[in-house]
């Protein structure tokens, strides 16, 4: 039950003059932008570009159902969009699975040193990611290409006989992912495992438990809120990412950040579609993020 | 995209500002890596206009962006010739007035009265050229000479081929290779266009159009799908490429600065249209990025060895060249779903 001051709260007239600013910000950026989207995708596409105001629901058929190259064959269930999509979302998941397994121990590491050295520490996670996306990711490409200094370095030492091969595969995307996304599971982990009360740790050895289960039974439950914020964190942005799979991947594999990207930049010009696929992502995060604060709340009952 | 990073930093020349002599401001829609910053520093001291610029990398992204809202914040862009007449009957261009530019006679007669702009009424002729593909000579020492190289590669090719993202220019190419024609709507070709793509695709190590010059300098691609005179400057900068004259036909193209509609500054604009009419200030252009100009006097202002580059050259045998054709909304849309499916 929710307390009764709150609502009481609700309609003192200051608070509604505080608030109003960050409600207009949630309308103007938020709001209005996705209920366009919305609308868009509902709306007949223009050729070359551009909507025609009538309502149509031909985007969400060309998502669903193929009817073949010439729209005339019987139609079946169209599995373009949903194997980009299926890649997509492996790829994310795989991304956030390689974030936490490096993301953890590094955060854990950082939160249990010396408090006045941990600064220290956040400001080599950090420094990286002070330089643009974009560069990151095309300096990533020239050291894992063909004839970049990885392969260099391993082919002149004879480790390999031939280049690794990783441009231009989804491997490449991958790394890419990782790597562009790792401080922001290393961030929310630190903040949760630095506020965590170490003497339980300690009280829990005192009572035998060993290392292995002081982690599992006293740390990792206290950690889960950071661990899940960083899962998502690093999940959600994978999923709509198309730097990564242009620029690593060969421009060949699309991932639906590419995919939405090609209706409204490149050579498809549809946008209603665009607006049906980015309509379609925003439904999965939503689902998925409903779900998980459902979980969250349960578990503080 | 390396584009962004183009975007990134367009420069800002204040030279005619600092002097106090501001004429006002020009902003250039164009393709990345196409005009020497010198030029566009020439023009600011002669007319003390600021220039700013961003940049493009293909014909489709200059029409999305345009129609997505940019127009209205350029004064100036260069379609290439099938998009000048795509971008027209979109209502996104200002016709020149007669008279309006001086040097409009400059314009080489056969590049006057053209089919994507009969009467030159939008446009003047920026540099024009041919798509093809480039060969490493390292690799690969056989027969280039046909598109089966990009389609239906040898083995020691296989994996190491760069396309270029462009949708127009690829499947004009794949076109001729099959020996049907543009814009065809005839199922049983459509078909086989779709799956000459699909095959070709699994060779395919990338689609590239802003790297296709960095892939064969590099070396991560074999073979590179490239305009002329990009293949010429990655040879110059050290790959060992051969550009190739398909038997089957040549893609050639040509790049046309046109005025655009609700321009923030028409008369710059014009400026700066008679300024590229002038044969030094094209020639200058054509030095850079090695294509060629179709304007009258340029060849005293050319470097010398841009006559004899191969890349310019095409051998007496080479077939005639074919423009990439605008297809109707019928066409069109087949072909984007074909693209789609190379893409996905």
């Amino acid at each position: 039950m929710e307390p009764v001051y709150h609502q009481k709260r609700a309609f003192d007239p200051l608070r509604i003059w505080l608030l109003l600013p960050s409600w207009v910000v949630i309308g103007v950026f938020l709001l209005i932008p996705v209920g366009l989207m919305l609308l868009i995708s509902f709306m007949t596409k223009e050729f070359r570009g551009g909507v025609i105001w009538e309502f149509s629901l031909a985007a969400y058929d060309q998502f669903l159902i193929d009817r073949g190259l010439f729209g005339d064959d019987p139609p079946t269930i169209e599995w373009t969009y949903i194997v980009i999509f299926l890649r997509s979302i492996v790829q994310a998941t795989i991304a956030t699975i390689f974030c936490l397994i490096i993301g953890f121990p590094t955060a854990y590491f950082i939160a249990t040193r010396e408090p006045q050295n941990r600064t220290f520490w956040i400001f080599l996670v950090t420094v990286p990611y002070w330089v643009n996306l974009l560069i990151r990711t095309v300096s990533l490409k020239f050291l894992i290409r063909d004839n970049g200094p990885i392969n260099e370095f391993l082919l002149s030492f004879g480790l390999l006989s031939e280049p690794l091969g990783l441009i231009n595969t989804n491997i490449a995307v991958q790394l890419g992912l990782f790597y562009s996304y790792l401080p922001f599971m290393v961030l929310p982990i630190y903040a949760s495992v630095e506020r965590f009360n170490f003497t339980y740790s300690e009280a829990a050895a005192d009572l035998y438990a060993d290392k292995w289960s002081t982690l599992r039974r006293i740390v990792l439950p206290n950690v889960v809120p950071g661990i899940a914020a960083g899962c998502i964190l690093v999940f959600i942005p994978s999923l709509g990412a198309f730097i990564a799979p242009d620029l690593l991947g060969g421009a060949k594999n699309f991932m639906i950040g590419s995919l939405i990207e090609e209706q409204f930049k490149g050579n498809a010009g549809n946008w209603p579609f665009g607006a049906a696929a980015s309509m379609i992502l925003l439904t999965m995060v939503l689902i998925a993020l409903l779900f998980y604060t459902r979980q969250q709340s349960k578990g503080e009952v | 995209m390396l584009k962004k990073i183009l975007v990134v930093s367009a420069i800002v020349l204040t030279f005619g500002a600092s002097s106090g002599f501001a004429q006002g401001k020009l902003s250039i829609y164009h393709w990345f890596e196409y005009i020497p910053q010198e030029l566009l520093n020439k023009f600011s001291e002669e007319t003390g206009i600021e220039v700013t610029m961003d940049t493009y990398d293909s014909n489709e992204t200059l029409l999305a962006n345009l129609k997505g809202g940019k127009l209205g914040s350029f004064d100036v862009a260069v379609p290439g010739d099938y998009m000048v007449s795509i971008m027209n009957s979109e209502g996104l261009l200002d016709e020149i007035q007669p008279g309006e530019l001086s040097n409009m006679g400059n314009i080489q007669p056969q590049w006057m009265d053209v089919s994507f702009d009969p009467g030159r009424k939008y446009s003047i002729p920026y540099q024009w050229g041919s798509t093809s593909f480039s060969v490493s000579r390292d690799v690969f020492g056989g027969d280039i000479r046909t598109m089966g190289i990009i389609f239906d590669p040898p083995d020691e090719l296989k994996g190491k081929i760069n396309v270029l993202d462009s949708q127009g220019e690829v499947i004009a190419m794949a076109s001729l290779y099959l020996g049907i024609p543009q814009c065809t709507s005839d199922r049983d070709q459509l078909q086989a266009l779709d799956e000459l793509l699909q095959g070709a695709k699994e060779n395919w190590a990338s689609f590239n159009s802003d790297g296709a010059k960095d892939v064969l300098v590099s070396g991560d691609a074999a073979v590179g799908m490239i305009w002329n005179g990009f293949g010429a400057k990655a040879r110059a900068e050290g790959a060992n490429i051969e550009y190739s004259y398909p038997r089957e036909g040549l893609v050639v193209w040509m790049d046309n600065v046109v005025l655009l509609k609700d321009a923030p500054n028409r008369e710059n604009a014009l400026k700066f249209m008679d300024f590229l009419l002038e044969p030094e200030n094209i020639a200058a252009v054509t030095n850079y990025a090695r294509y060629s100009a179709g304007v009258e006097g340029v060849d005293v202002f050319l470097d010398a060895d841009l006559k004899s580059q191969p890349e310019s050259v095409p051998p007496a045998d080479a077939p005639a060249g074919s423009f990439v054709e605008p297809c109707d909304e019928e066409v069109q849309v087949v072909y984007n779903q074909i693209w789609t499916r190379v893409k996905q």
